[in-house]
C-alpha cells in the first residue's frame, strides 16, 4: 500500500519532526510514501480570505501533480489545514461540472487536470482505517505504559466533512494511543479550536483558546497532535497563554507519529523529540522508564528491524 | 445600531435602517454573494452557541446573519465578528439548515478588505501578506512572511509579541532564510486566477 504524499509547508519548516516521524512510522508499517514532486502551498487558512477561486486552484495544482505522478494513489496529508483544503476541491467539484471546468482551467497552464476519482486522506484516516489498531499494536516494542496522553484532534481533520471519524465525538486517535499502550485522557477539549491564525491577527483571543485547552490537559504527560498549526499554538505560545490564565502547569506537546515511533522502539533522536518546543521533565522521565522496562538493547539493530518489519510479506499480500 | 452591538443578548433592529435593501436594483451590494449563502437562516443560534470565539465578537454570528439579511451592509462590514472566525467549522457542521457559514465568514473577510472601512481593511493585511508570500516563493517561508506582515502593519509593538516565539524557533533551528527553490512556480496559476476573476 502506498500513497502520494503532500507534506505541506509547515512540515518542511517549523514542524520537521512531524515529517520525519511520519516517514519513519510509515516505513515501519510497510506503507510507501511518494512525495509529490514540485508541490506548492495549499493556501492554508489564509487563502479563503483573499480569493475563492485561488482557494481551490492552489490545492488543485497539487492534486493535478499527484494524478500525473502517481495515478490512482490516494493523496495523504498530515497537516489538517492542508488536508481540508485538498479535500474541499474534491467535495466542491464532485457534483459541479462548471466549477470543475473553472478549476481545471486555472491549473491548465502546466498541463494539469483534476482526477475526479482521487481520494484525499488525513494521516489519522490512513492510520486507523488502512492500518488499524491491531497492526499498530503488533509493531509496538516499548508500550507507553503509565503514560497519560491527551488526544488533540483540533478542527479541520474532523470538520466540516465527517470522512473518517465522528466529528462530535472523535475516537480514531484514542484507539491508536490505546494500541500503543498509553492511557488516554478523557477530556472535553479534544476537538476544541486552538485559535488557528488568530494567533497572528488577534493574539489575546487565541491565547485564551490555548489556555483553555492546556489547563484541561494538565493531568496528562503530553498532548498528542496531528496538525502543525495546532502544535505551534499549543507549544510555542504555552507560557504566554498560561501566564494569562494563572494556574495550570506546563504540558508537553508531541506529534502522534512521534509517540508511535517511540512505542515502536525508535529513539527520541530518531523522532526528533529535541525539536519540540514544549517538553517537560515529567514526559522525559516517563519515556525513560518505559524504555528501561522494555529492556531493549539496540533499537536500531538491523536484525531487530527485520524481525519487526516484514514489509515484503505485508506488501505482497496487498 | 452601534449601541445594539454592545448588547449581544438583544436584537431589536429598526425595520428601516440606513442599510441597503437586499437585492435593490439601484444599489448593487457587495454583500449579495454572502447574503445568498445565509438566506435560509432561521435564527436558531446554533452557530453562536458553537462558536469558540463568540465572546470576542461584537455581533454574535446569529446577529450578524440577521443584520446581513436585513440589509445592514455597513454594520456588517464594520463588525469584527467575521475577523474573529478561526475556521473551526463547528457552526458549519452543526447548522440545521446546512448553510456554509464558515465559507460566508471567509467571504466577508475578503469583501471587507475590499469594500469595508479602513480599519477593517487593516485586518486583512495578514491574509494578503500570506498569499503574497505563497505567490512569491511557492511554499510559505515563515520568517519572510512575518517580516512582511510586521512591515505592512506599521506597528512597532507587534513584533515584540512574537519575539519570545521567534527566539524559541531560532534556538531549535526552525527559522530559515527564505528558500528560492520554488520561486515563480505559481506565477502562471496566479495570473490565470486573476484573469478568470476579472472576467467571470
Amino acid at each position: 500500500m502506498s500513497y502520494a504524499y503532500y507534506p505541506g509547508c509547515s512540515l518542511t519548516e517549523s514542524a520537521q519532526e512531524y515529517d520525519v516521524s511520519t516517514r519513519l512510522v510509515f516505513e515501519r508499517l510497510c506503507l510507501g510514501l511518494n512525495e509529490i514532486t514540485d508541490w506548492t502551498c495549499c493556501g492554508a487558512g489564509a487563502v479563503d480570505a483573499v480569493s475563492g477561486l485561488l482557494a481551490l486552484a492552489l490545492p488543485a495544482r497539487n492534486l493535478g501533480l499527484a494524478a500525473k505522478q502517481y495515478p490512482g494513489k490516494d493523496v495523504m496529508a498530515p497537516c489538517s489545514a492542508c488536508y481540508l483544503n485538498h479535500l474541499k476541491v474534491v467535495e466542491q467539484t464532485r457534483h459541479d461540472r462548471k466549477l470543475t471546468a473553472r478549476v481545471n482551467q486555472a491549473i491548465a497552464g502546466e498541463g494539469l487536470a483534476l482526477d475526479p476519482g482521487v481520494r484525499v486522506r488525513h494521516l489519522l484516516d490512513v492510520l486507523v482505517n488502512d492500518v488499524g489498531e491491531e497492526r499498530i499494536g503488533q509493531a509496538v516494542l516499548v508500550p507507553l505504559e503509565g503514560l497519560v496522553v491527551a488526544p488533540y484532534y483540533g478542527c479541520q481533520a474532523l470538520r466540516p466533512y465527517p470522512v473518517f471519524d465522528d466529528p462530535e465525538r472523535p475516537s480514531s486517535m484514542d484507539r491508536i494511543l490505546a494500541a500503543l499502550g498509553a492511557t488516554v485522557l478523557a477530556w472535553d477539549k479534544s476537538a476544541t479550536c486552538c485559535g488557528a491564525s488568530l494567533m497572528a491577527t488577534d493574539q489575546d483571543t487565541a491565547l485564551r483558546a490555548v489556555a483553555g485547552i492546556l489547563s484541561a490537559a494538565g493531568e496528562a504527560h503530553c498532548v498528542a497532535t496531528v496538525c502543525p498549526l495546532c502544535s505551534m499554538n499549543l507549544e510555542a505560545y504555552q507560557r504566554q497563554a498560561l501566564r494569562g490564565s494563572g494556574s495550570a502547569r506546563e504540558v508537553a506537546v508531541v506529534y502522534l507519529p512521534q509517540l508511535m515511533g517511540l512505542a515502536m522502539g525508535m529513539s527520541p533522536e530518531d523522532v526528533l523529540l529535541s525539536k519540540n518546543l514544549a517538553l517537560t521533565d515529567r514526559l522525559s522521565e516517563a519515556l525513560d522508564r518505559n524504555h528501561k522496562q522494555a529492556n531493549i538493547v539496540s533499537f536500531r539493530s538491523d536484525n531487530h528491524n527485520r524481525r519487526v518489519s516484514p514489509c515484503s510479506r505485508t506488501s505482497s499480500s496487498r | 445600531m452601534r449601541a445594539e452591538s454592545n448588547h449581544p443578548t438583544t436584537l431589536a433592529l429598526p425595520l428601516h435602517g440606513k442599510g441597503h435593501e437586499p437585492g435593490h436594483p439601484d444599489l448593487p451590494d457587495p454583500l449579495d454573494e454572502v447574503r445568498d449563502m445565509v438566506r435560509a437562516c432561521m435564527q436558531c443560534g446554533t452557530c453562536t452557541a458553537s462558536c469558540p470565539n463568540a465572546s470576542s465578537m461584537d455581533l454574535t454570528p446569529r446577529q450578524m446573519w440577521r443584520c446581513l439579511l436585513f440589509g445592514f451592509t455597513d454594520e456588517v462590514l464594520g463588525s469584527k465578528t467575521f475577523w474573529m472566525c478561526s475556521a473551526c467549522y463547528s457552526c458549519t457542521l452543526r447548522c440545521p439548515r446546512g448553510l456554509p457559514l464558515t465559507r460566508a465568514m471567509a467571504a466577508l473577510k475578503r469583501l471587507a478588505a475590499e469594500h469595508g472601512p479602513s480599519a477593517a481593511r487593516r485586518k486583512g493585511i495578514f491574509y494578503q501578506a500570506f498569499i503574497d508570500n505563497v505567490h512569491k516563493y511557492g511554499r510559505v517561508q515563515e520568517m519572510d512572511l512575518m517580516f512582511h506582515y510586521f512591515m505592512a502593519m506599521r506597528d512597532p509593538l507587534l513584533p515584540l509579541r512574537f519575539t519570545p516565539v521567534g527566539m524559541k524557533l531560532l534556538a531549535k533551528g526552525k527559522l530559515h532564510t527564505p528558500s528560492g527553490q520554488h520561486k515563480g512556480v505559481l506565477d502562471d496559476l496566479f495570473t490565470r486566477v486573476r484573469e478568470m476573476e476579472e472576467n467571470p
